[in-house]
């Protein structure tokens, strides 16, 4: 009896052990670390002081004299900065069964506001030049880099809406460029954050409010903490920033990874770091997004066009704020705290482009390739597919129901009766002239076909206690990875033979002995206890 | 009625050490296959993987201890009174009829725990052994080579925990059928067994006749029959004397 007691309590102190094993953040920086120095303590004294140069000084008649006073002293940076992507809006990259496509924000067509073909003078605010307002723009001449709209200090400097990239008539630029400096998050947000026509509507994972927010919303770049910048993770050489979003990318090369600071062995217990090698970091540390801000989630243009009584173009707000309804635009539905859909991804993607016929309903516009099986031998990708957290913009758009192509529309221009639909709401007239723009075929026939667009998450990372637990994913019936179903996830998964044969087993044998001691007891008369 | 001292300390602590470590294995196990809930799974993983070490190590000490006391000749399975075994649980049980099988020192186990539990030595346990080892190591590319899928493995690993479970039960059943309700399980603790008074007499001669015949004299590779039975009987009759005085002292004492 003594064992029993002995076994019993040795099981209760494992237990306890464990129960108490708590995770215990008591330092964030006996985390192992890659390359990264801390910020606290560090101080960023700029060398120069922008403000004392005379050439600063004198008056500029336009924003073309700030950048030449800029490069006068910074020679060779404009070679740089015509070398990158976001400069050209393109770049080449190689697509799976379509070989090596010059593809960027300038040609590719999303599900958002489709693309900037015919409509450029808007678009082209978030870009770093001026004046690209068609195709005729020189990429050529540096005098048309915006120095300013990345290397502002002010945040003063804005950039006018529909002036294909000039500054707002109400910009300072002696000001502006005196007090110049690393790009921060202000800088890279005002098109990354307020990209897609407003605050967090591509990204969910990059919102205005990441400017200032809490450890919950973002634990790197909360102001209650590290506070870093955009580009202390993107860490920019020669212009040249890394870190591809897949709107856009198709190649698994030149990514920001949390392994890089973070390595690839990040926790101290060994089967989460085996977790590693088959689930991205992202899927556990980011359990939702949309964390500050809604993030839109469903776009259907089919709906634009309704205008008031007036004739006139019109806006409905949902509960939160949130255009749910715009004529110009159509419906829209936003949501925030959202829970990822899980996809398996081998860093490798394709695109639907405006010249691809459409053979697949929805229509996805950038196809996340990876599976299980996908362990990275045969493939490109050089590694192993993972399970990414991915936000899915679904979309109803405009597509040529003849050439079964999608179809890029021309949205803006700053009068009315040019064809534009955002200001004439005639679908055919913009097809026509948007495709023309495109150099593409326009049969006449239009109709609006389902879309999904594919955001694999990496922001809005969470403090390390609210990641997602085993239970997440390890069990039924709500596992958050319930749609992959090509592997087996112990705690979810079975085999519903074994099961039944099992459980038959364990009941036949209960009932059997039920039986047997029931027989024992009455066929048995006296049964024997105990007596010596 | 008497009692015999049948079941060596080692081989006790080997029996309750494995049920404590199947127990857990079993608990953490259905937990983490997502039948039960009794643990944290992180815990369930963690208990799991820890009882699955020490069930190896004691394995490994279990195998020695059987090899080195010939003790694994007691797990090979016999026809004989199978079937008599069979009827008694079927039949005689109920009318208190004498168990078919008596113990002995070499042969502690009946035809069907012969069979069950080589079974469970040879087929169940390795079978557990090895597709827990493939769970832990070759799930994932760390040792250079990775199973095609979790699936097979796991499923085995999951049958073969439902036939430890059913067995389980069984057996817990069946402990209660000695010569009294708990009398299995008191000699499983104490290593005592109660034996019937003509039992003795087998088990001391048993006993007897080992120790003869691990005797021989030079030169000769065995001993005829009747040096065997002279050396037997006088030794018998020795160790007689022997206990009987040693009782008459207990007794003045």
């Amino acid at each position: 009896m003594k064992k029993l007691t002995l076994i019993v309590a040795l099981f209760c102190t494992t237990h306890w052990l464990f129960a108490n094993n708590g995770t215990n953040r008591d330092s964030i920086r006996s985390f192992p670390m890659n390359e990264y120095v801390y910020k606290s303590g560090n101080t960023n004294n700029p060398s120069a002081d922008h403000s004392k140069f005379a050439i600063l000084q004198q008056p500029f008649a336009s924003a073309h004299d700030a950048t030449a006073a800029c490069l006068s002293c910074h020679t060779e940076r404009d070679k740089e900065i015509m070398a990158t992507s976001h400069w050209h809006w393109r770049r080449s990259e190689m697509l799976e069964g379509k070989g090596v496509v010059s593809l960027g924000k300038a040609n590719i067509i999303n599900n958002f506001c489709i693309g900037i073909t015919g409509s450029e003078a808007t678009c082209t605010r978030c870009h770093i030049g001026y004046g690209w307002t068609d195709s005729s723009f020189d990429f050529t001449d540096p005098l048309n880099i915006d120095c300013l709209v990345c290397h502002d200090k002010t945040g003063t400097y804005k950039k006018k809406p529909g002036g294909a990239g000039y500054p707002a008539e109400s910009v300072n630029l002696n000001y502006v460029s005196q007090h110049v400096g690393s790009p921060g998050r202000e800088n890279c947000g005002v098109c990354h954050f307020l990209g897609g026509g407003g605050n967090n509507v591509k990204h969910g994972d990059l919102d205005i409010a990441m400017l200032d927010c809490s450890r919950e919303v973002d634990v790197h770049m909360t102001t209650d903490g590290e506070n870093m910048s955009c580009v202390d993770c993107h860490i920019t050489e020669k212009h040249q920033i890394p870190g591809k979003v897949y709107a856009l990318s198709s190649e698994n090369k030149n990514r920001t990874t949390c392994e890089q600071c973070h390595t690839d062995k990040p926790h101290q217990s060994t089967i989460l770091n085996e977790h590693g090698l088959r689930v991205a970091c992202q899927t556990c540390h980011i359990p939702e997004y949309a964390k500050a801000n809604g993030t839109k989630m469903i776009w259907d243009w089919s709906t634009a066009g309704r205008l008031d009584e007036h004739g006139n173009p019109m806006h409905e707000n949902d509960a939160d704020g949130n255009h749910n309804y715009l004529s110009i635009k159509g419906n829209f539905v936003y949501n925030d705290h959202v829970i990822p859909e899980y996809f398996w991804f081998n860093g490798i993607a394709n695109h639907q482009l405006i010249t691809d016929k459409i053979t697949t309903i929805p229509v996805q516009m950038n196809t996340l390739y990876g599976s299980y099986n996908d362990k990275g031998t045969h493939q490109k990708s050089h590694a192993p597919a993972k399970i990414w957290p991915v936000k899915v913009h679904r979309g109803k758009q405009i597509y040529d129901t003849v050439n079964m192509t999608l179809i890029q529309p021309k949205l803006w221009d700053k009068e009315s009766g040019k064809g534009a639909y955002w200001t004439d709401f005639d679908w055919n007239k913009a097809a026509e002239l948007g495709m023309a723009a495109c150099g593409m075929p326009y049969s006449g026939e239009y109709g609006f076909v389902e879309t999904e667009m594919y955001w694999p998450l990496n922001h809005q990372v969470s403090p390390a206690n609210e990641s997602l637990k085993c239970i997440d994913c390890h069990s039924r019936p709500n596992s958050r990875l319930a749609s992959l179903n090509d592997f087996y996830l112990p705690g979810r998964d079975f085999n519903p033979i074994v099961e039944t044969a099992g459980v038959s087993f364990i009941l036949v044998s209960i009932i059997g002995i039920a039986f047997h001691a029931f027989c024992r007891i009455v066929f048995g008369g006296k049964c024997k206890i105990d007596n010596p | 009625m008497k009692k015999v001292y049948l079941y060596k300390k080692f081989e006790r602590f080997w029996h309750w050490g494995q049920s404590l470590l199947i127990f857990a294995l079993l608990i953490t196990g259905f937990d983490i296959h997502g039948t039960t809930h009794f643990f944290e799974y992180s815990q369930a993983v963690a208990i799991h993987n820890i009882s699955a070490w020490a069930f190896l190590v004691l394995i490994v000490f279990a195998i020695f201890w059987h090899v080195t006391t010939d003790e694994w000749k007691q797990y090979l399975p016999t026809a004989k009174n199978m079937k008599a075994q069979l009827d008694y649980y079927l039949v005689g049980i109920f009318a208190h009829a004498p168990h078919p099988v008596k113990k002995r020192t070499l042969s502690k186990l009946n035809p069907l725990q012969r069979i069950t539990y080589f079974a469970l030595k040879i087929v169940i346990i390795p079978t557990m052994v090895i597709t827990g080892l493939m769970y832990m190591y070759f799930n994932y590319p760390i040792l250079e080579f990775e199973i095609e899928s979790l699936e097979t493995v796991a499923i085995i690993h999951t049958m073969g925990a439902y036939l430890l479970l059913t067995f389980l039960i069984i057996h817990l059943y069946l402990i209660t059928t000695g010569h009294t309700l708990t009398s299995n399980l008191k000699a499983m603790i104490t290593g005592w067994e109660v034996v019937d008074d003509e039992d003795v007499k087998d088990i001391v001669e048993e006993a007897v006749e080992v120790t003869g015949l691990k005797i021989r004299p030079v030169g000769r590779t065995r001993q005829s029959h009747e040096e065997l039975e002279e050396l037997v009987l006088n030794a018998l009759h020795e160790t007689e004397t022997k206990v009987k005085n040693k009782k008459l002292k207990g007794q003045k004492k």
